[in-house]
């Protein structure tokens, strides 16, 4: 990890879109590699197509969840939710959003913020796999070069011992994976 | 064997904890957010080839008195739920205080401060000091693992349930943690008989209170659930206290500030009952001292010295809401005298729940409205609640209220002249959790009313558990069932019918029927059974997809999306057109019944 301050991730979306499963994922790609993690998560009613909202923070920290003005990421699965969490964002952080078109970098008095659009829906759309616009966000996520404390092949790890059992379901998110990283080349 | 790291939530630690512990016992009833302690403790006891006994239980009363008694006969047990469901069990929980325990007992209640997914933001601390059982408060998924050891050993020691209190943002956070080995305990049950403790009488209860309190004073001095000082400061005026999660966010907040060698700071793992030689000490060291807990001021009222302690009964922390980190930077900032750069997120509303997609309760809601457009609806605590968003909600109170209340709204309007029709809503989990009862009550009063039963085949809101119903268990294990309509026609119903939501004309003309009964016979019951489709989805099942189009006379009315609010309806205001979203329709077919203009139909 190119910082010992940590890292600190915000996956935002609505109940049903797989933010609980990105979460999880980069969760289990730190503790692979030998990194203290933390998660905290949105359960219960709002998973039932409310906004939800996971912390992920890397590294030597005591509280699971991040203050606003502290992330160094932002995973935007629903792109309305740029507004309701942006904040959440520390001066020179990162948002991959999921949106067809462009937005401007997002600034006020304080901060920038870097933003990356894609069409996560149709591109996941491209490879058979509808509902994983989850994975071609983070997809495109581990293209940019932000020194994450992960990389694409860490993911693929995790995917290959999570879905173990099911080749196919596997293959399909590599694929929605892969689909993101390529959209950032 | 070496030990493994493992990503685990909150709750699945606090299963950890039990299983390495040797708790023969597990019983619980689902709530968020504490649902998913018991499948983590079949799983790890499945892991370990551990045996032992792990239920759902149809309530929170029968799960803790279960468990309870487990303890008594000399087994280490637990009972877990949500904060509001202590509320059902406490009625054991105070007997079971004066009774002690004997093998570890400990309860899980897990408190949900926003509320994030709850009807209270109540704290289950305050009911352990009503009960005078010690709880004990733990800041990470870690620590709650660790805390089920010195829980179980803290029971055993003093012969005294002990109460666990996590917060959903213990629950619901993972972190990396180690599964230690479990402890070998051999499982055999030995009850003594003892009727002046197991039975006491009022003479015998009041000896019995008179032993809790000791045990108590002796509890405020046992050392290994002492308050713990976080950081190495001598000197200086003042000082924080802090218990729960709140305990986690103080300590990286006083660190970012730059007053980890300044501001001592303790951390409180048994807020109740206080170790008193802590509370000498702290009111002697320091002129003010800063108290972050949640919900209530627990710690902050039985520390007294009002004029030096700023906390939650001073008005120094906000008494309502979650103790969100930001929150704490700026009391702390402000507690120390250093500028605060604590930056809070608006109050966006963002978008609210609703039913999903193909959802059979939205077209049972839907049926109700029209067969009963000017009527009261009652309903309960479920993913049902949400036929709010749908006006076919007009009273949640607690679980099995819906049926209680329908009597209620009766009895109210009864001398006059209107009476409003009442179709009251519960689903198949909660009307065994609590809905029986308050039936039994109706058709003695004959409260002319109609109970629809959404029947779903699971406890959906909380992650489908399986209901008194499902005849299998938390392992998926074969067990007894319940037949739900002999258990309404049992309470002296005379109209038990079902029928499938989803055939949206015969329901509505089955709730119609219903109402015609009720007016002369008292209550009648219609069954709305149809499965949920998460639940399905989740077990691999499959369902009859008939495809849905919008057709050329659909002009934008927006009925449908108001009325029926199905996900995959989207009104396009400017086009005057509602269009289908194929990837989250699950082909129910029923808003074709919906549309007041005939512009949906089957793809044939």
């Amino acid at each position: 990890m190119k910082s010992d301050k940590g890292q600190q991730l915000v996956i935002s979306g609505v109940g049903g879109q797989g933010v609980l499963f990105v979460t999880r994922l980069l969760a289990e790609a730190a503790i692979d590699k030998g990194l203290p993690v933390f998660t905290s998560e949105t359960h219960g009613m709002a998973q039932r197509g409310g906004t939800v909202i996971s912390h992920l923070k890397v590294g030597e920290f005591s509280s699971p969840m991040i203050r606003p003005g502290q992330a160094d990421g932002l995973l935007v699965l629903h792109a309305e939710n740029l507004a309701l969490h942006g904040a959440y964002a520390r001066s020179g952080a990162w948002a991959v959003v999921n949106q067809a078109g462009r937005l401007e970098a997002l600034q006020d008095e304080t901060r920038t913020l870097e933003i990356y659009c894609l069409d996560a829906a149709q591109l996941a759309e491209t490879v058979n796999s509808p509902r994983s616009s989850n994975l071609v966000v983070l997809g495109r996520v581990l293209s940019l070069e932000t020194g994450l404390f992960c990389n694409f092949g860490d993911i693929v790890k995790v995917l290959e011992k999570r879905l173990a059992s099911d080749s196919k379901r596997c293959n399909q998110a590599v694929a929605a994976l892969e689909t993101g990283l390529k959209a950032g080349a | 064997m070496k030990n493994k790291i493992r990503l685990l939530l909150g709750n699945e630690a606090i299963a950890r904890g039990l299983v390495e512990a040797g708790c023969a016992v597990a019983t619980a009833y689902p709530g968020t957010p504490s649902s998913e302690i018991l499948p983590a403790v079949a799983k790890f006891k499945a892991e370990e080839g551990m045996s032992g006994h792990v239920q759902w239980a149809v309530n929170e009363k029968v799960a803790f008195e279960i468990a309870y008694t487990a303890s008594i006969a000399g087994l280490r047990s637990s009972v877990s739920m949500k904060q509001v469901g202590l509320n059902v069990a406490s009625d054991p929980l105070m007997s079971a205080a004066y009774m002690g325990a004997k093998g570890g007992f400990l309860v899980i209640s897990a408190d949900d401060p926003g509320p994030h997914s709850s009807q209270t933001e109540q704290d289950s601390r305050l009911m352990a000091m009503m009960a005078k059982v010690p709880v004990l408060d733990p800041a990470s998924a870690r620590q709650a693992k660790q805390m089920v050891r010195i829980g179980f050993r803290m029971s055993e020691k003093f012969s005294i349930p002990v109460l666990l209190r996590p917060t959903t943002r213990v629950c619901h956070s993972r972190q990396d943690v180690v599964l230690e080995k479990p402890q070998l305990v051999e499982l055999k049950a030995d009850y003594q008989k003892d009727p002046f403790r197991w039975a006491a009488t009022p003479k015998f209860r009041f000896k019995l209170h008179g032993e809790l309190e000791t045990k108590l004073a002796q509890i405020a001095a046992w050392e290994a659930s002492g308050p713990i000082q976080l950081n190495q400061v001598s000197g200086g005026s003042r000082a924080v206290l802090a218990s729960g999660v709140s305990a986690a966010h103080a300590a990286e907040i006083i660190k970012s500030l730059g007053l980890w060698d300044k501001l001592p700071l303790f951390q409180v793992l048994q807020p109740y009952p206080l170790h008193m030689d802590f509370v000498r000490s702290i009111l002697d060291n320091y002129e003010s001292i800063c108290v972050l807990e949640e919900t209530v001021g627990v710690i902050e009222m039985q520390l007294g010295a009002a004029n030096r302690v700023k906390g939650k009964l001073s008005g120094y922390v906000p008494g309502v809401g979650e103790l969100l980190p930001e929150k704490i930077e700026e009391i702390l900032s402000d507690f120390a005298g250093v500028r605060s750069e604590a930056v809070t997120v608006g109050k966006a509303p963002g978008r609210r729940p609703t039913l999903c997609a193909g959802c059979p309760h939205r077209a049972a809601f839907f049926a109700i409205k029209k067969a009963a457009p000017r009527g009261i609806y009652p309903s309960d605590i479920g993913c049902y609640t949400l036929g709010l968003n749908l006006g076919a909600v007009d009273t949640v109170l607690c679980m099995g209220a819906a049926v209680s209340q329908a009597a209620g709204f009766h009895h109210a309007f009864k001398e006059q002249e209107k009476h409003p029709p009442i179709v009251a809503t519960i689903g198949d989990s909660t009307f065994f959790h609590s809905g029986v009862a308050p039936l039994i009550d109706a058709v003695v009063q004959r409260v002319p009313f109609v109970l629809v039963i959404l029947d779903n085949s699971t406890t959906a809101m909380t992650g489908n558990q399986p209901t008194a119903a499902s005849g299998f268990g938390v392992n998926g294990e074969i067990l007894g069932k319940v037949d739900l309509e002999g258990l309404v026609k049992g309470c002296g119903v005379g109209f038990c019918r079902q029928e499938d939501p989803y055939s949206i004309k015969d329901f509505t003309s089955l709730i119609k029927e219903a109402l015609e009964f009720c007016k002369e016979n008292g209550p009648a019951v219609v069954i709305s059974r149809h499965p949920c489709l998460l639940d399905l989805r989740r077990k691999g099942g499959s369902w009859e997809y008939r495809q849905v189009k919008v057709t050329e006379t659909c002009d934008g009315c927006g009925f449908c999306v108001s009325q029926f609010e199905c996900p995959a309806l989207v009104l396009d205001e400017d086009a005057e057109q509602v269009s289908l979203d194929q990837g989250l329709c699950s082909g129910c077919g029923v808003c074709v019944e919906v549309c007041p203009k005939k512009a949906l139909e089957v793809v044939l």
